[in-house]
């Protein structure tokens, strides 16, 4: 660095230094703007990192195939109320479409569940060993039922950790106990690793699944043999899904022989659309970081306009005499825009400080996660830059055209 | 080759509607290594003399060359190289940068040249040395007493070692001792050979001076030469 941009920057350190308060009531504009976006930010990319890890806990690539609602009369039942999803879809998918990498299929109602003298009522799901896979359900101990055990409908039984909470006293090994499921007993052998609050907000782990099979014939009951509620398959790769779902809708229309008007008798929804309507919600909150920032800095920039005006005037003499002993316009107007950039860019730090301690104190005061990223307080510094040479141009240049004899005569 | 030659110099300003002549066809010539005081009432044109003799100022009409250059169309640009490395200025109020060392402040010009910081330190300690103030160089001017403050001015003015002084009223804020010291200093320095000019209202301070012009209305009055006459008394 030259020793005049050098010197410059130590006589704006000396100027701001000797007027601590005025400098600091400037730069708090910019310490406030800087310090609210990088807390909200940190607290936003927190949010959101705990709405990708719900996300992910659906499985990964994952697709669902519900059924749609039927109209009887005239009067329309809720979506998946229809019972036009089947095994045999399912196995036909998987069939004829390669980028299925499985499918799987699901019946689901809430039962009570009973352990000796304990009872508990939850969400019991039959399901297809598939689903286990598909899903990304991990056994803390035990291990899933086989194919086998769904041909044989045979009666064991997966408990998720709130079940085991509720049906098991602590230190109790749930495998190998009995339970029963409406009266039938059901051997536990696995217990899954929790997966926590799903996007939607419940809880994943309060869930028991046995065989699909085992469900109809031994606890549902069933008008239709072999219906189930949905249909899932997955992707080996991401930027499949699209092409899986068209494909999905070809098959699925011809296998329930829908004619070209007909709307489609099911829904198919892939792991990307849910991920995509949370993103649209943090889309939002940023649009409103960023006008928050944009105010804050432009309210910093301008009060540190309006101090570099005064400063220009107060030392309009400072001025004259160093044009007079050779200063050229641009020396006189690279002094004050250093100065200018010096307030903002000490504003610019210690909002990022104040920043970091925020959304350090969100953690521990309201326990919400925070993530800091590097680039966040990278782009908040260089806006606080530009924020400096921005305003402090026009202060700058006033300061540069003044006449030499004028501002020696300025008292 | 003179190191100053006026021309019909004038100097029009316009204050609103009037039309004020503050120079009005002044003609000098000012050889190197002269001591030379401009006198002269209030409103003869002294200041604007000085302006346009320090490249402050330009003139609205004649020519102005100073070491043989016509600085009168020069850019201001141009113009602040020339005081930088031609000029130096003692201003009546000392004009020191306040809050900053007598060593920084005799360093601004040097500042300007794009020296290194320690070239810069060097040189305005041995300008400091000069004019007599070994010890005070981390004094701010409001340590100092009003004969060091003009001192630490004049080390600021020679630092670079101008071929032209120019002096406004150096010791028109300051006490007899103060006034003596400084004016001894800036004969010393015209001895070493560098030309000095001193814009003043005191005859005693002028008396130091070999030639001595009076201005009046903005021409020269009358120009004459201490020394010589000085020397046929003596003789």
């Amino acid at each position: 660095m030259p020793a005049f941009v050098w010197l410059t920057i130590l006589t704006a350190l000396r100027v701001l230094s000797r007027n601590r308060l005025r400098a600091g009531l400037t730069m708090l504009g910019i310490i406030i703007g800087v310090g609210a976006v990088i807390a909200m930010v940190s607290i936003g990319e927190g949010a959101k990192l705990a709405v990708q890890t719900q996300i992910a806990t659906m499985g990964t690539n994952v697709i669902i195939i519900w059924p749609g609602a039927t109209t009887v009369s005239g009067v329309r039942s809720a979506q998946g109320g229809a019972v036009t999803l089947t095994v045999a879809d399912a196995l036909d998918l998987k069939k004829k479409i390669p980028l299925l990498s499985d499918t799987a299929w699901a019946k689901r109602d809430v039962m009570q569940i009973v352990n000796g003298n304990r009872n508990w009522n939850c969400p019991v799901n039959g399901i297809s060993p598939s689903y286990l896979t598909i899903r990304d359900w991990s056994f803390t101990s035990g291990g899933p039922f086989t194919q086998a055990d769904l041909d044989s409908a045979a009666r064991v039984a997966l408990l998720g950790q709130t079940v085991v909470e509720n049906l098991f006293e602590p230190g109790e090994e749930p495998v190998g106990a009995v339970i029963r499921i409406k009266n039938v007993p059901f051997r536990v052998i696995g217990v899954l690793s929790p997966k926590g609050q799903s996007a939607q907000g419940s809880d994943q782990d309060d869930i028991i699944f046995i065989p699909f099979t085992t469900a109809e014939r031994k606890v549902f009951g069933t008008l239709f043999l072999g219906s189930v509620q949905s249909v899932f398959g997955s992707t080996d790769r991401t930027e499949d899904l699209p092409e899986a779902v068209e494909q999905i809708r070809e098959v699925m229309r011809s296998r329930h022989r829908l004619q070209h008007e007909q709307p489609d008798d099911f829904t198919v929804r892939t792991q990307v659309d849910i991920g995509k309507v949370q993103e649209g919600t943090s889309q939002t909150l940023t649009v409103m970081l960023f006008s928050i920032a944009s105010v804050s800095l432009l309210v910093g920039g301008i009060g540190i306009m309006n101090i570099l005006l005064v400063s220009v005037t107060e030392r309009t003499k400072e001025i004259g005499v160093r044009m007079a002993v050779g200063a050229k316009r641009h020396h006189i107007l690279m002094q004050f825009l250093i100065e200018a950039m010096t307030l903002s860019l000490f504003g610019g730090a210690l909002g990022i400080a104040c920043g970091l301690v925020g959304a350090k104190l969100a953690t521990i005061i309201a326990g919400w996660p925070t993530i800091v990223s590097g680039e966040v307080i990278a782009v908040a510094f260089f806006f606080s830059l530009v924020v400096g040479l921005f305003f402090g141009l026009y202060p700058a240049n006033k300061a540069s055209r003044l006449n030499p004899i004028d501002a020696l005569r300025y008292e | 080759m003179p190191l100053i030659v006026c021309e019909d110099v004038w100097k029009i300003y316009r204050v609103g509607d009037v039309e004020v002549q503050a120079l009005r066809g002044l003609s000098l010539v000012i050889e190197r290594g002269e001591f030379v005081a401009i006198m002269g009432a209030s409103g003869s044109g002294k200041s604007t003399l000085m302006n346009i003799l320090g490249c402050l100022d330009q003139p609205t009409r004649g020519r102005y060359l100073l070491n043989g250059v016509d600085v009168g169309h020069l850019r201001p640009d141009r113009l602040a190289e020339i005081r930088n490395q031609q000029i130096g200025f003692v201003f009546q109020s000392f004009n020191l940068i306040p809050r900053t060392s007598a060593l920084e402040n005799a360093q601004l010009p040097l500042f300007y040249r794009g020296l290194t910081l320690k070239e810069q330190r060097v040189q305005a300690a041995a300008a400091i040395r000069r004019v007599g103030l070994s010890g005070r160089e981390h004094h701010y001017p409001t340590q100092l007493s009003g004969g060091q403050q003009q001192r630490v001015a004049i080390a600021r003015a020679l630092v670079t070692s101008p071929s032209l002084l120019l002096a406004d009223e150096p010791t028109g804020n300051l006490d007899t001792q103060s006034s003596q010291e400084i004016m001894a200093i800036l004969q010393e320095l015209n001895r070493e050979g560098i030309t000095v000019i001193l814009v003043t209202h005191e005859p005693d301070v002028a008396a130091y001076a070999d030639r001595e012009i009076v201005l009046k209305d903005g021409q020269v009055l009358t120009d004459r030469d201490r020394k010589a006459r000085s020397d046929t008394v003596g003789v």
